[in-house]
């Protein structure tokens, strides 16, 4: 007999459950401007407590300080804040429209909207995303229209994807945004393999991968970040880790490792935790690495330190498992406030000037909400044609598909 | 084969700088089939290199790659080994074009040996066509020798559409009919084994008649069609041999024709029986030819079990199983 006491499963737990106080003691919180700046071609050796602390720029008074401050003037942040709103302005008229049955599924961003809207900032046109589900600051911050996202979100008869894929699953080449899966971290691998082949084709164009903090536990997260090592791919790495995947705490994902961030420092790839609440944080960071790719110095990854306010979707509660308060009580406070009072406090931007824009923003948003359910609803009006559920399986439609095609009347 | 293979992939290196080939161990040393020797050394190893064991990577990346506008021929060292990168094939190669609406396509080669003889146990020799050929939006080829491997593999790197390619293994050093005692026969010595140089394609979607018959149709692809062949030769059964070359698109045209004159069809496969490929061509032909048939439809096929080591010859469904299946067929 061994002289062993049996062994025991270790299964972590959040700190806190529903009923609790919220506790984010354990969140270590660096003041704002104290973390260094390497220069982008640092040896990823040298900066591996970057991927430890976490980057910030605005500090408590809304003033942006320390050395990853200064990259962005009064005109490029009030765009930043506008794009910002109408991201959360799109999101509320859009979990209004599932409640109200105009279709079946959506996915929001509230508390996450600098990481997507300042990182598509960063990139150059031709700059390839690989998003998740909640990434669209990417296709508004780059322009995309209102409209076009709204006819795919209710599937009607101008959804340029036909109807086929779930909503929010968007897709736009010439916005640099990549065909939503729907499966987890499958694009991960699929930018680097982009990435790869803009440098085999001596190319000058990046790509970008976007992951949550709970599939980085998924395998190609580990494909991605080998092959973006072994090749040194031009490649941005996004982990936005908002602390949940549904109903899972980040602990569950990240084990007995100490950050997200960490696990590219066994692949010598440069690993940066930010303030992902911090739209200028996050817009020097992401900068950062975009620039290490466009100079061919490889890959890098970034930890967008943030807090999903709303539920996973409109099919998840998250009453069910984490204090209600639990978002009041997170310390990066909000995206939106936190830059307009960056702005307020430099004398460009004023609380009377924000209520007005967020009234111009709900304008546009209600206008094209209402151009895009003159071409229906996914239940109602206008609808994308059954013969288009046929095609595009593939460029030549094969003799069975056709004859199924036939059966089904079209 | 193998040189007919790897010659698919040097025409089309040559004549489409936009071609790329990686897998494991594919890049110096050519693959441990050798189906890649001397690709890097011509094209450069930014075009044929080795890769991390990662089949999902593998997939993964080339599904990126074709994004961008490449068009990667990727290698799986044994088709037992696709698994890990199952998803990158199902849920998003076979998927891109559909759910993008054409914004994105993946015109995407997976080359990957597939079956058994080679006394390579449950991990070396399986064939799993039918997990491929149950997927909307992929193409699935099984050549059976040296000219439709090079023709096939170069229309599969055309197609605009992910292709899987499986490469019967036994079948890479010339044509096995199933008998492995016996005295192996090189391709040099079959017609089917002499390859044009250059470039020429073979249809994805046709089917050859390997053997004219009036008593029996067999349906078979890969090394079955040895099988197959020697088991109507040994049988006296005049059977119609059909090497589907392509089992999605299936050409039934073909295949309907042949059972229509026949009036009786077998089916032959390595892959296990329930579920198998063979299951979707029986229905089929059902569907099609029924007031045309006189006896049921027979199956011969790998029994369901893991593939063995030592019973390798109990499991492969040779020219004595298939025999027996023409003749019942036939005397039904």
């Amino acid at each position: 007999m061994a002289d062993y006491a049996p062994l025991k499963l270790h299964v972590p737990e959040p700190a806190v459950r529903p009923g609790d106080i919220p506790d984010f003691s354990n969140v270590k919180i660096p003041h704002a401007g104290s973390v260094e700046r390497p220069p982008v071609d640092a040896d990823p050796v040298s900066i591996r407590g970057l991927a430890f602390s976490i980057i910030r720029v605005l500090n408590r008074e809304g003033e942006a300080v320390g050395p990853w401050a200064g990259l962005l003037g009064d005109g490029e942040l009030l765009e930043g804040l506008r794009n910002m709103m109408t991201l959360r302005a799109f999101d509320a008229r859009m979990v209004m429209a599932q409640r109200q049955g105009k279709t079946s599924f959506y996915v929001q961003h509230m508390g996450e909207e600098a990481v997507s809207c300042a990182f598509s900032k960063t990139l150059l046109p031709g700059d390839m995303n690989f998003p998740t589900y909640r990434q669209a600051g990417l296709l508004i911050a780059a322009g995309y229209p209102l409209t076009d996202m709204m006819c795919q979100i209710y599937s009607n008869e101008r959804d340029p994807l036909k109807g086929r894929q779930l909503p929010i699953m968007y897709s736009s080449r010439k916005s640099g945004f990549f065909s939503i899966s729907g499966n987890l971290a499958t694009q991960y691998i699929q930018a680097v393999g982009w990435a790869m082949a803009s440098a085999i084709k001596n190319d000058t164009r990046i790509a970008a991968g976007w992951i949550g903090d709970g599939s980085t536990a998924e395998s190609d997260f580990h494909a991605a970040l080998v092959f973006a090592s072994t090749y040194k791919a031009p490649v941005v790495l996004n982990i936005v880790n908002n602390q949940w995947a549904i109903s899972t705490f980040q602990g569950i994902a990240r084990g007995g490792s100490g950050t997200f961030a960490a696990r590219g420092l066994g692949f010598s790839i440069p690993a940066l935790r930010v303030d992902g609440n911090d739209y200028l944080a996050v817009y020097a960071v992401a900068k950062w690495a975009v620039e290490r790719a466009h100079r061919n110095l490889g890959p890098t990854l970034i930890e967008y330190v943030t807090y999903r306010v709303g539920a996973h979707s409109t099919a998840d509660d998250p009453a069910a498992y984490r204090p209600k308060t639990e978002s009041d009580a997170w310390p990066l406070g909000d995206p939106v406030i936190r830059l307009k009072n960056h702005l307020i406090k430099k004398g460009a931007w004023s609380e009377a000037r924000h209520a007005q824009a967020e009234a111009e923003i709900l304008d546009t948003v209600l206008a094209a909400q209402k151009e895009a359910e003159s071409h229906g609803t996914l239940h109602a009006g206008g609808q994308p044609s059954v013969r288009d559920m046929f095609e595009g399986v593939y460029a030549v439609m094969p003799p069975h598909l056709r004859r199924q095609r036939q059966q089904a009347g079209y | 084969m193998v040189e007919a293979i790897r010659d698919a992939m040097d025409v089309m290196m040559e004549r489409d700088e936009n071609v790329v080939v990686f897998g494991e161990d594919v890049g110096y040393f050519g693959g441990v089939f050798r189906c890649t020797q001397g690709l890097q050394a011509k094209f450069g190893k930014t075009r044929c290199f080795d890769t991390p064991i990662n089949e999902s990577g593998i997939v993964g990346a080339a599904v990126g790659m074709a994004a961008y506008g490449l068009r990667p021929c990727v290698e799986i060292q044994f088709a037992d080994y696709v698994y890990p990168g199952y998803d990158q094939i199902v849920s998003e190669a076979a998927r891109l074009r559909y759910r993008s609406n054409a914004d994105f396509t993946c015109p995407l080669v997976v080359r990957m040996p597939t079956g058994g003889g080679i006394s390579g146990g449950q991990t070396h020799s399986q064939s799993p066509e039918a997990l491929f050929t149950h997927v909307s939006g992929l193409k699935t080829v099984v050549p059976s020798n040296p000219y439709d491997a090079k023709g096939l593999l170069i229309a599969a790197i055309e197609d605009p559409d992910p292709v899987i390619f499986m490469e019967p293994k036994r079948l890479y050093n010339g044509p096995f009919d199933g008998y492995p005692g016996k005295p192996a026969v090189p391709w040099s010595k079959h017609e089917l084994g002499e390859v044009p140089d250059g470039y020429y394609s073979v249809p994805l979607g046709k089917a050859a008649i390997r053997r004219e018959g009036a008593a029996l149709t067999v349906l078979a692809y890969g090394t079955m069609v040895y099988v197959a062949l020697a088991a109507a030769a040994e049988t006296g059964v005049d059977a119609e041999i059909i090497d589907l070359r392509t089992l999605l698109p299936l050409d039934l045209e073909t295949i309907e024709a042949s059972v229509r004159k026949t009036g009786r069809c077998a089916i032959v496969h390595e892959a296990t029986l329930t579920s198998g490929f063979g299951a979707e061509l029986c229905a089929l032909v059902q569907e099609t030819c029924f007031y045309h048939l006189e006896a049921p439809i027979k199956r011969v096929a790998g029994w369901d079990t893991p593939y063995p080591h030592a019973q390798e010859w109990d499991y492969f469904p040779g020219p004595a199983r298939a025999g027996r299946a023409f003749l019942e067929t036939v005397e039904a």
